[in-house]
Formats: C-alpha cells, sequence, structure tokens
C-alpha cells in the first residue's frame, strides 16, 4: 500500500498500473525496504510525501520515475546527436581552424615580433603611452617569469572568440533593434545563455563533439561570452535620440544610410560597452573551459587544483589577474576616446 | 510675391490609436476630443484641417501646446500618416507617392528645421549642413563650397571644423538653418525652431530669417506657441486649437477681428501698437484737399505713428503704399479704437 493507491483507484487506473510491469530497475529505497521486510503502513498526516514522480511510481508501477525523465532526455539526446554533428561539424569547423591558426601564429612568432605588435595596437585603440607602458610592464613580468606562452595561448582563444562574438552578435542586435518581436524571441534565450552555469553547457558539446577539437572550447566561450554585445548592441541602437532619427527621416535617408551613418555611429559608446564585457567574459570562461583542453593559462590552475600544487595556481591565478587588467583598460581607454569624441 | 499655392492641405484627420479608421466614423459624426479619448481610447490629432499654404510666403501655424502643430508640419513630408484627407505639393499628392518618389521629395523638395537641433553628433559643422548633400551621394569634397558659404550666411564662419557640442544653443540651431538651406529645397519646415533659444538669441534669429527670406522668397512653414514670434514672421497665420482650425488669415485681421475667446485670451497681453499696422487700420479714402498733418507708409507701425502725432487724436495723415502712391487716409480716432484691448471689449459683452 503506497500513499497515492488511491488516485490511481479513483481515476479507474488500477488495471493500467497493475498489468504493464514497472520496466524500470528497482530503486535502492526499494531494495532496502523489501530486504528489511517493512510493511508499507499508512503513512501520517506528517509524513505526507509530495506527490512526485517517484512517490506516484509507488502506488502504480507504470508511472514513469523521475529518473525515466533524465534517461529519456539522455536517450533523445543521444539519437540527435549524430544527425546533430553532421550538421553542426561542418558548419564550426572554420573556428577550429581560427582558433588552431591564432595559437600557432601567436605561438610561433617570436616574443620580439609579437609584443611589439600588440603594444602597436593598444596605442592605436588608446593613443595613451601611459597605458603602452603599462602592457609592456604587465607582459614582461609575464614573461620573465616563464608564463609568456600561456598568457599568449590564452589571449589568442580571446582575441580569436571576441572578434567572433562582434561579427555574430552586432548583427543579432541590429536584428533585436529592428524588430520587436525578434527582441521578444531572443531575449529568453540571451537569458538562459547568462544564467546558466557555464558547467551547463559544457555537458551537451562535449557529446557533440569530440573532445581533441579546438571549437569545443570556442563554441562554450562564444556562447558565453557573446550575451553582452548582443544586449548593448540592441538597446545602444533603441536608445539613439530619436529627434536625431527623426531628422535622418527627414532628409530622405534610406534604412541603410539611417543605420551605417546615424544608428551605428551614436550607438557606438554601448556597443563598445558590451564588447567590453564580452571580452571579459571570454577570459572568464577560457580559464573554466581548460577542463575540456582549452590551452592557456587555465591548464595551471587546473593543475593547481588537481595536484594541491598552491604555488602553481597562485602565480597563474595572478597571470590571469593581469590580462584581465590589461584587457580591461585597454577597452575601456578605447571606449572613453569614442566617448569624448561625440560627447553631446 | 506669386500667389501660387504651393501646399494645400484638404480634409486632414489624423488620429492616434488602434483602429483610427472606426475612431474617424465617430469624428465625422461630431464626436469631440475629450469624449473620443474617454469612449474609444482614441486621441484625435488633428481634424477637418484646411490651409492653403502660398509660394513665397511664411505661415506660421500657432497654438498651445499639444494642440497638433507637431502633428501637422509632420503630415507635409510624411513622417506622420494621415487617418483621412490630402496634401497636394506642387499640385501632386504627397499621399500617392511610393516611397522612393516619397524620399526625393523629403531630400530636394522640402527641407526641415528641428526644435532640439536634432545635428549628428558625431559629425563636423561643415558635414552636418552638407547632410542632405550626402545624403543624395555627394562627397564632402562636393558640397563644401556650398556648405561654407551657408554656413557664413548663418554667420558660422570659421566653425565648420566644430562638432556640434562645442557649440552654444543658438549656434547648433544656425547649423540647423544652413543644413535646410544647404538642401536648396524650395519649402522649409520649421518645428519650433527657435523655442529652445534664449529671448534675445531668439529675436536675432527671427531676423536672419526674415533677411534670408528676403532674398530666398521659400516657402516656409513655421510653427510657433509664441504670438509675437507668430506676428513677426507671418504672412499667412493659422491658429490650431485640440487638432482644429480655429482662424486663419492675415495676422493683423486676426488681431482685430479675432473670432474666438482662445484667439482672445492670447492676444489680450500682446503690444498692439507695436504689431498693428497702418494699412490694417486705415480709411481707403483719400483726404480731402490737404487736410493731413503729413504722410506716413503703411507699414509703419501704430507705435511710431502714435509717438509722430504726440497723442493728438483729432489728427488724420495721408498714407504711402509700397510702390510710393497714395493709398488712403490713417484717421488718429481709428487709431486709437484699434488699440482698445479686444479682451476687455468683448468678454464684457459676453458677460453682461
Ligand atoms: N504617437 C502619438 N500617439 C498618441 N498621441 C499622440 C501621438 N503624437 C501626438 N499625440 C497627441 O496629439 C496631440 C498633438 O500633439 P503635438 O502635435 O505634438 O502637439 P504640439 O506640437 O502642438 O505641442 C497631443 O494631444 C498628443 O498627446
Ligand atoms: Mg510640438
Amino acid at each position: 500500500m503506497a500513499t497515492y493507491d488511491f488516485v490511481f483507484s479513483t481515476l479507474g487506473l488500477k488495471e493500467w498500473c497493475g498489468s504493464s510491469q514497472s520496466s524500470a530497475p528497482t530503486s535502492m529505497a526499494q531494495l532496502l525496504s523489501k530486504t528489511k521486510g517493512e510493511e508499507a503502513t499508512e503513512t501520517s498526516l506528517w509524513e505526507l510525501p509530495f506527490p512526485s514522480m517517484d512517490a506516484l511510481n509507488k502506488a502504480c508501477p507504470a508511472f514513469p520515475q523521475s529518473r525515466d525523465l533524465t534517461r529519456g532526455l539522455e536517450q533523445g539526446f543521444l539519437a540527435i546527436k549524430d544527425t546533430l554533428s553532421v550538421v553542426l561539424d561542418p558548419i564550426t569547423q572554420p573556428l577550429s581552424w581560427f582558433l588552431d591558426g591564432a595559437l600557432y601564429g601567436m605561438l610561433n612568432t617570436p616574443w620580439w615580433i609579437i609584443i611589439p605588435i600588440l603594444l602597436a595596437v593598444v596605442f592605436v585603440v588608446t593613443k595613451s603611452w601611459k597605458l603602452v607602458g603599462f602592457v609592456a610592464g604587465s607582459i614582461f613580468l609575464l614573461a620573465f617569469i616563464d608564463h609568456y606562452s600561456y598568457a599568449m595561448q590564452t589571449l589568442s582563444i580571446i582575441f580569436v572568440c571576441a572578434l567572433i562574438c562582434v561579427l555574430v552578435g552586432v548583427p543579432i542586435g541590429i536584428a533585436m533593434s529592428r524588430s520587436d518581436l525578434m527582441q521578444r524571441m531572443t531575449i529568453p534565450v540571451l537569458d538562459m545563455l547568462q544564467t546558466l552555469p557555464p558547467f551547463v553547457y559544457l555537458i551537451p558539446l562535449i557529446f557533440l563533439f569530440s573532445v581533441t577539437e579546438s571549437k569545443l572550447y570556442g563554441i562554450a566561450i562564444i556562447l558565453y561570452a557573446i550575451v553582452p554585445v548582443i544586449r548593448l548592441t540592441n538597446l545602444g541602437i533603441r536608445l539613439v535620440d530619436k529627434d536625431v532619427i527623426e531628422a535622418a527621416d527627414a532628409f530622405g535617408m534610406t534604412p541603410r544610410q539611417k543605420l551605417y551613418k546615424v544608428q551605428i555611429p551614436l550607438a557606438l559608446p554601448n556597443i563598445m560597452a558590451g564588447v567590453n564585457q564580452t571580452i571579459m567574459m571570454s577570459l572568464a570562461m577560457v580559464v573554466i573551459a581548460s577542463l575540456v583542453s582549452a590551452p592557456g593559462l587555465g591548464v595551471l590552475v587546473l593543475r593547481g587544483i588537481r595536484n594541491l600544487e598552491l604555488g602553481v595556481g597562485l602565480v597563474s591565478g595572478l597571470g590571469i589577474v593581469i590580462l584581465a587588467v590589461i584587457l580591461d583598460r585597454v577597452t575601456k581607454a578605447s571606449l572613453a576616446r569614442i566617448n569624448a569624441a561625440q560627447s553631446q | 510675391m506669386s500667389e501660387n499655392v504651393k501646399i494645400s492641405i484638404k480634409h486632414l484627420y489624423k488620429i492616434f490609436g488602434e483602429t483610427p479608421q472606426l475612431a474617424l466614423k465617430q469624428v465625422y459624426n461630431g464626436m469631440g476630443k475629450p469624449e473620443l479619448l474617454e469612449t474609444y481610447n482614441h486621441v484625435l490629432g488633428l481634424q477637418d484641417i484646411n490651409v492653403d499654404m502660398k509660394e513665397g510666403e511664411i505661415t506660421v501655424i500657432m497654438g498651445l501646446s499639444g494642440s497638433g502643430k507637431s502633428t501637422l508640419i509632420r503630415h507635409l513630408n510624411r513622417l506622420i500618416e494621415p487617418t483621412a484627407g490630402k496634401i497636394i505639393v506642387d499640385g501632386e499628392n504627397v499621399l500617392k507617392k511610393d516611397e522612393n518618389e516619397l524620399r526625393r521629395l523629403r531630400q530636394e523638395g522640402m527641407s526641415m528645421v528641428f526644435q532640439k537641433f536634432a545635428l549628428l553628433p558625431h559629425r563636423t559643422v561643415l558635414e552636418n549642413a552638407g547632410m542632405s548633400m550626402d545624403v543624395r551621394g555627394f562627397t564632402t569634397r562636393d558640397y563644401e563650397k556650398e556648405a561654407l558659404y551657408w554656413l557664413d550666411r548663418v554667420g558660422l564662419k570659421g566653425n565648420e571644423n566644430q562638432f556640434p557640442h562645442q557649440l552654444s544653443g543658438g549656434m547648433q540651431q544656425r547649423v540647423g538653418i544652413a543644413r535646410a538651406l544647404v538642401s536648396n529645397a524650395p519649402i522649409m519646415l520649421m518645428d519650433e525652431a527657435f523655442s529652445a533659444l534664449d529671448p534675445l538669441i531668439r529675436s536675432d534669429m527671427q531676423d536672419l530669417l526674415l533677411q534670408l527670406q528676403e532674398e530666398l522668397k521659400k516657402t516656409i512653414v513655421f510653427i510657433t506657441h509664441d504670438l509675437d514670434e507668430a506676428l513677426k514672421l507671418a504672412d499667412h497665420l493659422v491658429i490650431l486649437k485640440e487638432g482644429g482650425v480655429v482662424q486663419q488669415g492675415d495676422p493683423q485681421d486676426i488681431l482685430l477681428n479675432p473670432n474666438d475667446p482662445y484667439i482672445v485670451d492670447f492676444i489680450s497681453d500682446i503690444n498692439r501698437a507695436r504689431v498693428l499696422r497702418v494699412r490694417s487700420v486705415m480709411d481707403p479714402q483719400m483726404p480731402e484737399g490737404d487736410h493731413y498733418a503729413g504722410d506716413i507708409t503703411e507699414d509703419e507701425n501704430l507705435e511710431s505713428v502714435l509717438s509722430r502725432s504726440e497723442g493728438d487724436t483729432n489728427l488724420d495723415y495721408r498714407v504711402i503704399g509700397g510702390d510710393g502712391d497714395p493709398v488712403g487716409t490713417l484717421h488718429m480716432k481709428d487709431l486709437a479704437k484699434a488699440l482698445v484691448p479686444t479682451a476687455a471689449s468683448e468678454e464684457r459683452d459676453q458677460t453682461l
């Protein structure tokens, strides 16, 4: 006698329950109670179990248990996995090439070429010698403690992923800003991507792609980091001064001219703020992605945790902080330049 | 000044809401703005507007805030689609135009000046002035000469490489005007173009506009909520109230014969002597013989005549027209009568 027997008897489903035996293997609890030979006694109201799937299964073996649900999901996923990879594999293959290419290029070019190039980029986007000095100091420090190649691996992954985030995210953001329907459909997806713990979407990705391929961590990073650039592009374009848009219409601009000559330039501060966040989130994720074979400083952090090598973990953690500060300062400085150029 | 009608608005209605066509039926049946809002939750933006705007004239549309001025002017270049009615520009119905024709009209036929300037903050003054040319596909080099000329005309010589945020409000609106002039469109729409400016600067801008208009003879539709501004600029004055035209015509006529308490309220505290002109109050009969105190011109305002006569109401003056011939007589008694505020006289009549 289980608590919820009456549900099935009143619904007249007793026969359906009895006729088909539960195919699910017996749970540990059931085994225990069987071996103890406990009589199923009438439970008091105080101990009334929630009518969960497992509780209902006790009363009626034909009713599925909750682990059937997880197993069903898993089997469903495995069933579509092959067809899904046939489609996704070729589409995402270029990502592997980009990542591998960037990693190869970064590591096989001598440091005395790479570092000046990086510093030149910093100068071009920020026009600040102070910042160039700071970045130079940081990189030399990292190189001096023999973390140069790890840091460069991390940086190249971030560059590739952030670039793809911008290339994909900005058009999505623009589409969202133009259609309320598109916005309504996209926002829940963005919310989900942003709130899911990053470990969770590593799981299906591991099933879909082989762990040895770089696109696995590439996709994980992009999915995680693309959200802010989409959101802020959409927001930025929607916040463009209505009066200026009206002027653009009144002077006969085409929608295309309006986009390139008015909306994107005026939304640029917001878009750049999104790019800054996207880069920071890529950095956060590239560390986690070392779980699925992403190279870089994250690998050292992971080693520190696995082998309880405190020093390794702390030094690589410091390296990540240094990279974070560099990336943040540089993107914020270029953002400030844009803001200054069009302050109203 | 030619008498061609450049823009003709016929039976124009605009209703804001979910189902404007249904609400329109109620309006045709005589429902008013408050009632429509209450029972159908639709806003009656404009009702039965009929206005002819003549080529080369400044038509001023005046009304309190919320009376539908901005809505009306935005119909002319179809930034807002009407619910019913016709807008005819140069003999063509603007509402029949397809997307490309409409874009051409906006690029070449009409330019607009905005209350909040609406300049592109990331472009220089020069590029802003040339915006209409840029839209038509010209490069900075193509329009530079033209843009510099008009920037100079509006008093911005030397500012062309600055950005809008580096200029004061008055200077920004000068850029706005230059932008409209560079487009070389025969029609200029100005939505409260000077309302955001300080009084002194506003007065300067009005003078600038009149001075440019003297030479350019554009068809200007000017919106304002300020009566002094309206009277200073208007060749034709249209007064809006709750989306409908209450009175339109020669501003002097409206001052002397307001047909609605709303207008009486509006004009009750202006300086009539400064606004009214001799031609509006004169007697078209020539003075007999030489029984007159002197010659005055028909466009002089009453204030100057008053000071010339030193307050003597028994005098008569001979009025000289624009072409130098005498056109009538001004009796100082008529002048004194015209100065009695309409508000005082009419309201007392009504309440008694
Ligand atoms: N998009 C809109 N939706 C609903 N009502 C509107 C809209 N635009 C204007 N209105 C209403 O139309 C009326 C006229 O507005 P407007 O033309 O801006 O007045 P004005 O320029 O004379 O101050 C106001 O009552 C306003 O609330
Ligand atoms: Mg307005």
